[in-house]
Order: structure tokens, then sequence, then C-alpha cells
């Protein structure tokens, strides 16, 4: 149920994204869902895109420092408390989450909001158990 | 004034007559007392016998900081450590310091040699002396200190940082001298400047500053925001410490050599082949007296040449002219002796970590700035921030713990680095100085 997301390290200068970005087009890979966190000299790219073995070697061939990173992809319906009821699950089980970023997939019914935890497998027993619907990483690649 | 009219003005005769002496001495004491000098001789093929006249001594082999290193800790001490009163160590080339002993008539010898360089900068002991070089291993707060008090003069062990504090003792104590890096005496004024004090009614008269390269220029503003004159120091604590070498107030031009107790040579760092004065080379120097760690041609790795000519001051002292820089990548931050190589072993140190790194150094608000690139690989990457400012902290705190030198650490990607012919360019200077 895990969801494959490539981390790349970007240096805080003009330029660096760009060339993210020329690589994947190069390589025909499509981007199905992006986040920068970014500090005063360094950034990091997080991407989920519809190949990741392919994204990752041209990532790597082009001489950036690439990590794989398992995450988890949970839909929430498109409501008030959608989020909420999320996070008040995995605060039982006191999982922390190190990261987060949501995008709202085609037909823009629901949010899928994308997860990094500290315990990411317990993570995935407790929204299961309580419901949530995780998305497998196949079915998110191919949105 | 001439602390030691004696030697300071001895005819060139005489000097030679005496260093000749001296210099047979060392020669015979090293070869017979440390092991490296003796290998070393017999590899050359020379014998003490062999010197009998000062032009003898480009026989003999050079030392270098190598040399130190290999023989880490104690190896080229001449004496038995129950006759060392006092160890001191600045930056080695690797993690390892370079570490010098001092006998009690050493720490007598260094302690008249900062006296005669306090009187050659005008005090006498009606001066209080503000000693803000560092005191510790590095020599520079203790060469002074012990020279301040020869001289009889008043000293203030005020040792480096604590800024505004110095500045307080500044205005409250009244020295008339002080001791630091040039650039801490810029740094000081501006702090003076943003606190709105006038440092140049203070009582300071002169300064007495070293332990990094300077220039005429930074010369002109230190006196001009001061009003006090600045005077240039040398030294190294491979041959003593500070007070190898000092200006006079009336000459202001070059450095006297104390060469009653070293033989100073410039020398071609490539080929090793003598320099003559007047032209650039690199310093190498001959303790004549030194009894702990006597050194025999000491290749300093400072670039700089000999001046002949006599100094109005009536020493008959050859003089060295400001440094020029240095013939190895060494890099001077606060006055903290840094080697790249240093850099890498610490880097070296943390697992997953690659050496591939820059030095950045500039000067900002008179303090110099060292910044440390590091590339980030695959194998330390993470996809969380907190990992990776961690790691640029852990860098920077090993930095400080092993080199005692603060360091902003800037992790970047791989391939960024700047790379000339091939080769990673390890330090890029953007001081003016």
């Amino acid at each position: 149920m895990k969801v494959d997301q490539i981390s790349i390290f970007l240096e805080n200068k003009p330029g660096k994204i760009e060339h993210v970005t020329r690589v994947l087009r190069d390589a025909g890979i499509n981007i199905r869902a992006l986040s920068l966190a970014d500090t005063s000299d360094f950034g990091i790219l997080r991407l989920i895109v519809n190949d990741t073995v392919r994204a990752e070697k041209a990532l790597h061939e082009a001489g950036f420092t690439v990590r794989r990173t398992a995450v988890v992809a949970v839909e929430v319906p498109d409501r008030p408390g959608g989020l909420h009821s999320i996070l008040e699950a995995l605060l039982e089980r006191e999982i922390n989450v190190e990261y987060t970023y949501a995008f709202v997939e085609r037909s823009g019914e629901n949010a899928i909001i994308i997860f990094r935890f500290d315990q990411t497998d317990e993570a995935i027993e407790v929204l299961l158990k309580k419901g949530f619907n995780v998305l497998p990483g196949d079915k998110l690649y191919r949105l | 004034m001439i602390y030691n009219e004696e030697f300071e003005t001895l005819p060139s005769e005489a000097l030679e007559a005496l260093q000749l002496k001296r210099l047979k001495q060392v020669v015979e004491r090293v070869y017979h007392t440390v092991g490296f000098y003796r290998r070393t001789y017999e590899n050359a093929g020379v014998v003490p016998e062999d010197i009998n006249s000062l032009d003898d001594l480009r026989t003999l082999p050079f030392t270098t900081k190598d040399d130190l290193k290999d023989n880490y800790p104690f190896g080229l001490f001449a004496v038995p450590m129950s006759n060392i009163v006092r160890l001191h160590a600045s930056s080695g080339t690797t993690g390892k310091p370079t570490v010098v002993g001092y006998t009690k008539r050493d720490i007598d010898t260094w302690s008249v040699l900062m006296a005669r360089s306090f009187a050659a900068a005008g005090l006498t002991k009606n001066d209080i002396v503000h000693n803000a070089y560092g005191y510790g291993l590095f020599t520079g707060g203790l060469g002074a200190h012990y020279g301040a008090e020869r001289l009889g003069a008043s000293v203030i062990p005020m040792s480096g940082g604590s800024t505004k504090k110095q500045l307080m003792i500044l205005q409250d104590f009244g020295p008339t001298a002080i001791c630091c890096t040039p650039s801490y005496l810029l740094h000081l004024a501006e702090q003076g400047r943003v606190m709105g004090i006038d440092v140049k009614s203070l009582n300071l008269r002169v300064g007495i500053l070293g332990a990094e390269p300077w220039s005429e220029r930074m010369r002109d503003e230190i006196e001009k925001r001061w009003d006090i004159k600045a005077l240039n120091i040398y030294g190294l604590s491979e041959i003593i410490g500070p007070g190898v070498a000092m200006e006079c107030l009336e000459g202001r031009s070059g450095m006297h050599v104390f060469e009653d107790h070293f033989i100073v040579e410039t020398i071609d760092p490539v080929t090793g082949a003598p320099v003559p004065p007047g032209e650039e080379g690199e310093l190498v120097f001959t303790t004549l007296t030194k009894e702990a760690c006597p050194l025999v041609r000491y290749r300093t790795r400072d670039m700089s040449r000999l001046i002949k000519e006599p100094c109005r001051c009536g020493r008959t002292l050859t003089r060295i002219a400001r440094l020029t820089g240095r013939s190895d990548d060494m890099i001077i931050v606060r006055g903290v002796n840094v080697f790249p190589s240093q850099i890498e072993s610490v880097l070296l140190g943390i697992e997953g970590l690659r050496p591939h790194y820059q030095l950045i150094v500039d000067r900002r608000k008179e303090l110099d700035t060292l910044e440390i690139q590091v590339e980030v690989g695959e194998e330390i990457f993470s996809d969380e921030v907190k990992v990776l400012q961690g790691l640029e902290r852990r860098i920077a705190r090993d930095v400080k713990d092993y080199l005692g030198v603060t360091a902003a650490v800037k992790l970047v990607g791989p391939g960024s680095l700047e790379r000339f012919e091939g080769k990673a360019k390890r330090v890029i200077d953007k001081r003016r100085i």
C-alpha cells in the first residue's frame, strides 16, 4: 500500500528546478504530485511520477542526488474535517508525520494527501482499520 | 628603544661569527640527540663536522611540517620531558596538531625576544599592554604575555573574543598598546563605532599586530581609525612563536629578524635553491639557541623577501618584508591556521560523507568568514529537511571542535563545486587584504 516518492536535492539557485523538469520531460516522465521543502540554502523536491524507476535513473544520470522514499497516499473527502479525521486516528498511536502535501485528483471530487510517517507500516494499518481509503502506488502512478 | 643593544646592533662580521658558532653547536646537538636528524643527515651523507661556514648550512636537508607530523607528538624533542616546562601546538596538515616544547631557558629566550619586539614598538615598563591574542595552545597569547612582563610593562591578559568586554577594558584600563590580529583590531574599531565609542580618543598608542597576512592598505586604515601606529610582528610556533621578527617604530618597513637566535634564508619553493636578498622566496629558519625543539632549515611556507639594507633604527638585523602569501594551501582565518586537509579529515570522520568540498573565505565587517560547501551524495541524502540541517550543524560543530574555527556549512549538489582542469579547487579566497 506504499507509494514510491523520489526526493531530489536542490541547491537554492535559479535554474535548478527547471533542470529537473527538463530531465523528466526528456525522459517522457509525467509528474503526478510534487512538493518543495526549502531552507535558506537548499531545497528538497519530492515527486510522485508515473514511472519511478525510469525517473530515478534519468535524474541520477543527470547528476542529481536522488533518493526513493516510501510514502502513504490517503484519499480524503473534500470537506471540512477531512484531514483532521486522519490525523486524529494517527495521534492515538503516536505516529508522527514528518511532512505532508496534498493534491486534488482529476475528477475533482476528492483530495489525495501524501504523508511521510516515522512508522509507515503502522500508519497504514491504522488508516485501513479506521476505514480510510489508502491508495496503492500503482493506482496513483496511473492517475 | 633597543632592548638588547649589544646583540641587535652587532656588526655583520661579529654576528656571522656568533651565528656560525651557534650553528655548529645546534647541528652537533640535533645529530646526537634527535633520531630524525641523525637519519636524515646520514641519508644525505653529511656530518656536523662538515659545517665550517654559514654557507655550509645549505648542504643540510630541509625540515618540514610533514617531518613534525611524522614524529608527532614529541619525536623531534632534543631534551627529555623532565626538562620541558611548556608545550604549545599549532595546526597540522591533518587532524593532529604540530607540537612544540620549551625548556625553562627557551621560555626565557622567547620572553626576551618578545621584550625586544615590544621595545622596538617603543614600549617601556611604563606601558599597559592589552593582550588580545588567544591564550592556550596557540603561542600568541602567552608569548606576548611573557614578553610584556619581561619588559616590565603591565599586561592585561584579555585573550580573544568578547569584543564588547574588550572595548570596555580599552576604555576603562587605558592600555597604551594592543596585541591582536590586524583584522580583529579593525573589527574592534567597527564595534566601537556601533557602540558610539570614539576609539581615537583612547590612550592606545601602538598596535603589535600579526598572526595573519595583512597589507599597507590595512595598516593605513588601522592607523586612521584608531590614531595609533600599527606594527607588524612575525613568528610561528615551530620556530618559537611570535617574536621571530619585529618591525621597528622608526623604520616601519620590514621586520627585523633576531638573527642572534635564528638564521633566515629564502629559497625557491619548487627547487629549494637559494633566492638572493631582495627577491621573493619561501622563508626558511634555523633556530640557533632553542634547546627543546631545535629546527634546522625549517620550511615555513611563508613567502617574503630579505631586506639587507641598513635601517634607520640602528639595528643591524636583516629584515623580512611583509608576507606575500604561502607556498602551500594553508589559509589563516581569524588568526587560526587552517589546512584544507584538516577539514577533509573532519568530513571523512562523518559516515557517508564524501570528501567533496570547497572552502570559501571572505571578510565581512572586518572579520574573516569561512564557508564550507559540501557535496551531498546519495549515501547521506535524506528527504527530510531536519536530517540535512542536522548534518550541517554536525559538520560545523566538528570543525569547531577539531580546528577551533567557526565555519558556516552549506550543502551543495553533486558536481556543483568549481573545478579547474578536472581538479577540485579547494579554497576560494575572496578577501581583499
